[in-house]
C-alpha cells in the first residue's frame, strides 16, 4: 500500500518551546484520518509542516512520495489545505475567490472547472456574494471547493467543521467520504469525537507528542480504561467526593449522568460500591468513549 | 445613573496593560517628539549660513582679493570652489553643487582705481528662494565693508559715498522668487512618498492580519510573483498621482517646466519604485494594519523636514544633511526642481540618480531577504 504521508521524528521548535516533538505518522492512500488533540497541542503545527508552510527543524520523510524539505513546491500543487479560520478573500465574491486559486495554480480550461465546483457544493446561486457575507457553513463550503479545485490527492484540513452547525457538518464529512471513496487521501483535525469516529484511523497528540493511534476500536481496547456510569438524583452533586478515591481515575459528566473511569477494575467497583446502596441512584457498567480515554491521556500527562 | 469609580480604575489598568504589551506604540510615544526635536531644534535653520559658493574670478587686483577674502571671513557663504571661468562656474549651480555665484569681472580692480563702477556679478540658485534671501541681502554690505580698507589714500573719497561697484544680482531658474515653483514640484516628492510606502506597506500587511496570507503561501505563489503582483498596481496609482500633480502644476499653479518631461517620467518610475521597496520592506516586518501606519508615519516625518521639502538643505547640519543623502526624497527633489526649474537633462542629474538606484537596490534586497517562503 502506498502512503501518501510519510514522516518520521518531525519535530519544530518555537524558541525554547517544543511545539511538535518527534512525531511519525504513516497514513495510506484513501484513507481518512482524524488528528485529535487539546488546544496548543501542535496539531496546526504539524499540519504546517506537512503543507510546506513550516520548516521541520527535524525529521524527514515524504509526502504523496515527494521529500518534504527539499520538494515543498512540488507537495503544494497536490495538496489541499484549509486552514483553521477562513482564509479566503473576504472581500471578493465567491466567484472571484475561486478563479484566483484557478490562477494560481493555473488551471486549464478554467471557466468549466470553477462552474463544476461551484454546482458541485450546491454554490452556484451564490456566486456572485462576497465570500465575507457568507454565514459559517458556506463559508467552509467554499473553502473546500476552492481546495478542491486543482484535484489534490491529499487534502490536509485543520478544524474545518469548528463553529459549523450540526446538518452543515454533516453534509461536510459525507462530501469528504466521497472524496475518500475516490481514492483522495484525508487528514483532518477535529475536536468532535463523532467526527472522530468517522475516521479510518485516528491519531492522538499530546504536548507535541503523539500518545495514541489506530482504529477507534483499537485506541478505546489499548486505553486499558473501564467507565461506569452514575445516573440518579443530584448525582451531579457526587463527583467531587467521587474525584480522589482510590481507584477513580477520572470523573466526568455527561448530561444529567456521571462517567466514572478508572484502569483498575477492581478498585473502580470498590469505590463505587457506598454508591449502589443508595437510594436513586444506578450504577452500571458502559462503554468507554472516546472522550473519556482523551481526557484520561490529558490527566495522565499532568 | 451609577458611576463606580472601581470601573474606571478597571478600564485604566487594561489601557496601561495593553498599551504596555504594543511595543510598537512605546516606541513612537518617546521616538516621535525625540524625532521632532532634533530635528526642530537642531537640524532646522530658516536664516541658512555657509553656502556653497562658487567664485569666478578673472582679475588679479587687490580689490578682488579683498572680496573673496570678505567672503571666506563671512559665515554666509563658504567657498567650495575658484574658477576663473565663469561657464565652469555656471554647470555648478546648474548641478546644485553650489547656490551663488559670484563673478568678479577682469579689470574690477583696475576699475575702481580708475574711477569707474564695474559691475560685480552674484547669481543665485533660486529654486528654493528662501534659502539664499538672507546671505543675498548681506553680501551688498559685505562687499563695500571689504573695499573701504582698500580705498585709502588717493582713492579716499570713494570709499564714502555710494559703493564703487554695480551689484548685479541674478535670481536665476525663479527669478520672481514663486514660492509655488519650489514647494509644488517639492509636494510631487511627498505625496508620492505618502501613499506609494503606506500602500505598498499595506498591501502585504492586510492579508497576514485577515489570515489570507498563509492561503497564498500554501498556494504555489512564488515570493518574486506576489511582490511583482502587489506593486504593479501602486505604480500606475503613482503614475495617476503624478500626472495629477503635474498638471495641476502647470495649468493652476504656473510652475515652468523648462527640461525634459521624459527624463522627469523617467526620474518618477525610479523614484516610486524606491518608495514601494521600502513599504515593502516595511510590511514584512509589520504584523499589522496599524503598525504599518506607524512605520510610515516614522518614515514620512525625517523626508518632510530633513529632504530640503520643507526647510533648506543647505541649512542644516552636517548630520541632518548626511541623514537627509539617505533619503531618496532628497535627490528627487532636486531631480524634479532640477529638471523643470533649470533644465537639467540626464547629465546633471546623473549625480542624484544613482543614490536613487543605489537606495531602491539596498531596500529591495532587503525586501526580498526578509520575505520568508514560510510562515516560520
Amino acid at each position: 500500500m502506498n502512503l501518501a504521508i510519510d514522516v518520521r521524528g518531525l519535530t519544530k521548535r518555537f524558541g525554547r518551546k517544543i511545539a511538535v516533538n518527534h512525531v511519525d505518522i504513516a497514513v495510506p492512500e484513501g484513507q481518512v484520518w482524524g488528528f485529535l488533540g487539546p488546544n496548543g497541542s501542535g496539531k496546526t503545527t504539524t499540519i504546517r509542516m506537512l503543507c510546506g508552510l513550516l520548516r521541520a527543524d527535524e525529521g524527514q520523510g515524504t509526502c504523496l512520495g515527494l521529500d518534504l524539505r527539499t520538494q515543498s513546491e512540488a507537495i503544494k500543487r497536490q495538496v489541499g489545505y484549509m486552514t483553521q479560520r477562513f482564509s479566503f478573500w473576504e472581500d471578493l465574491s465567491v466567484r472571484e475567490n475561486l478563479d484566483f486559486v484557478a490562477r494560481l495554480y493555473g488551471i486549464r480550461d478554467r471557466r468549466r472547472r470553477v462552474d463544476e465546483a461551484l454546482d458541485h457544493l450546491r454554490l452556484s446561486q451564490r456566486q456572485r456574494q462576497l465570500a465575507g457575507e457568507l454565514s459559517g457553513g458556506w463559508k467552509q463550503r467554499m473553502a473546500l471547493a476552492a481546495c478542491m479545485l486543482h484535484e489534490p490527492r491529499l487534502l490536509l484540513l485543520d478544524e474545518p467543521t469548528a463553529g459549523v452547525d450540526p446538518k452543515a457538518r454533516r453534509d461536510f464529512w459525507e462530501e469528504i467520504h466521497t472524496l475518500s471513496d475516490r481514492g483522495l487521501t484525508v487528514l483532518v483535525s477535529t475536536h468532535y469525537m463523532d467526527e472522530a469516529e468517522r475516521c479510518d484511523r485516528i491519531v492522538y497528540i499530546l504536548n507535541g507528542s503523539l500518545v495514541a493511534r489506530g482504529s477507534v476500536a483499537e485506541v478505546l481496547e489499548k486505553s486499558g480504561l473501564h467507565t461506569f456510569v452514575l445516573a440518579g438524583d443530584n448525582v451531579r452533586q457526587l463527583s467531587r467526593e467521587l474525584e480522589g478515591k482510590p481507584g477513580v481515575d477520572y470523573v466526568g459528566f455527561f448530561g444529567a449522568a456521571l462517567h466514572v473511569s478508572g484502569h483498575d477494575r477492581d478498585g473502580l467497583v470498590a469505590a463505587l460500591a457506598p454508591y449502589r446502596a443508595r437510594d436513586g441512584i444506578r450504577v452500571s457498567e458502559t462503554t468507554t468513549s472516546l472522550e473519556d480515554v482523551f481526557i484520561d491521556l490529558q490527566e495522565a500527562a499532568k | 445613573m451609577n458611576f463606580s469609580l472601581r470601573r474606571v480604575f478597571a478600564i485604566l489598568t487594561k489601557e496601561f496593560l495593553q498599551l504596555a504589551r504594543d511595543k510598537l506604540t512605546l516606541a513612537m510615544i518617546i521616538g516621535v517628539p525625540l524625532l521632532q526635536l532634533c530635528i526642530f531644534g537642531f537640524a532646522i535653520n530658516l536664516n541658512p549660513r555657509e553656502l556653497p559658493t562658487v567664485i569666478a574670478v578673472d582679475d588679479p587686483g587687490p580689490l578682488a582679493r579683498s572680496i573673496v577674502a570678505a567672503l571666506n571671513n563671512s559665515s554666509y557663504f563658504q567657498i567650495v570652489a575658484q574658477t576663473n571661468s565663469p561657464d565652469t562656474a555656471r554647470s555648478m549651480l546648474q548641478e546644485g553643487q553650489a547656490i551663488f555665484v559670484v563673478e568678479i569681472p577682469v579689470n574690477f580692480s583696475r576699475d575702481i582705481i580708475r574711477g569707474a563702477t564695474p559691475d560685480l556679478l552674484i547669481e543665485a540658485d533660486a529654486t528654493d528662494p528662501a534659502a539664499g534671501s538672507y546671505a543675498l541681502a548681506a553680501f551688498n554690505t559685505l562687499a563695500t565693508v571689504a573695499l573701504r580698507d582698500d580705498l585709502v589714500g588717493p582713492l579716499k573719497a570713494r570709499a564714502q559715498g555710494p559703493p564703487p561697484f554695480n551689484l548685479v544680482s541674478h535670481l536665476l531658474y525663479n527669478p520672481e522668487s514663486n514660492t509655488q515653483y519650489n514647494i509644488v514640484p517639492g509636494l510631487l516628492a511627498v505625496i508620492l512618498t505618502m501613499t506609494m510606502v503606506l500602500m505598498t506597506c499595506l498591501a502585504l500587511t492586510r492579508e497576514r492580519e485577515r489570515g489570507t496570507y498563509e492561503n497564498l503561501l500554501a498556494m504555489p505563489a512564488t515570493p518574486l510573483e506576489i511582490m511583482i503582483g502587489k506593486i504593479t498596481p501602486n505604480i500606475v496609482i503613482g503614475a495617476i498621482q503624478s500626472s495629477l500633480i503635474l498638471l495641476m502644476a502647470r495649468f493652476i499653479f504656473d510652475v515652468p517646466m523648462i527640461g525634459s518631461l521624459t527624463l522627469l517620467a523617467g526620474g518618477l518610475t525610479l523614484y516610486i519604485v524606491a518608495n514601494l521597496a521600502v513599504g515593502y520592506t516595511f510590511s514584512t516586518m509589520a504584523q499589522n494594519q496599524l503598525q504599518a501606519m506607524q512605520m510610515t508615519l516614522f518614515f514620512i516625518l525625517p523626508t518632510v523636514m530633513l529632504s530640503g521639502f520643507a526647510f533648506p538643505f543647505m541649512g542644516m547640519p552636517a548630520w541632518a544633511r548626511w541623514l537627509g543623502e539617505i533619503l531618496p526624497a532628497t535627490h528627487f527633489l532636486r531631480i524634479v526642481r532640477g529638471i523643470l526649474l533649470k533644465g537639467n537633462g540626464a547629465a546633471e542629474i546623473w549625480p542624484e540618480l544613482w543614490p536613487l538606484v543605489l537606495f531602491t537596490l539596498a531596500a529591495g534586497a532587503v525586501a526580498v531577504l526578509r520575505f520568508r517562503r514560510t510562515l516560520d
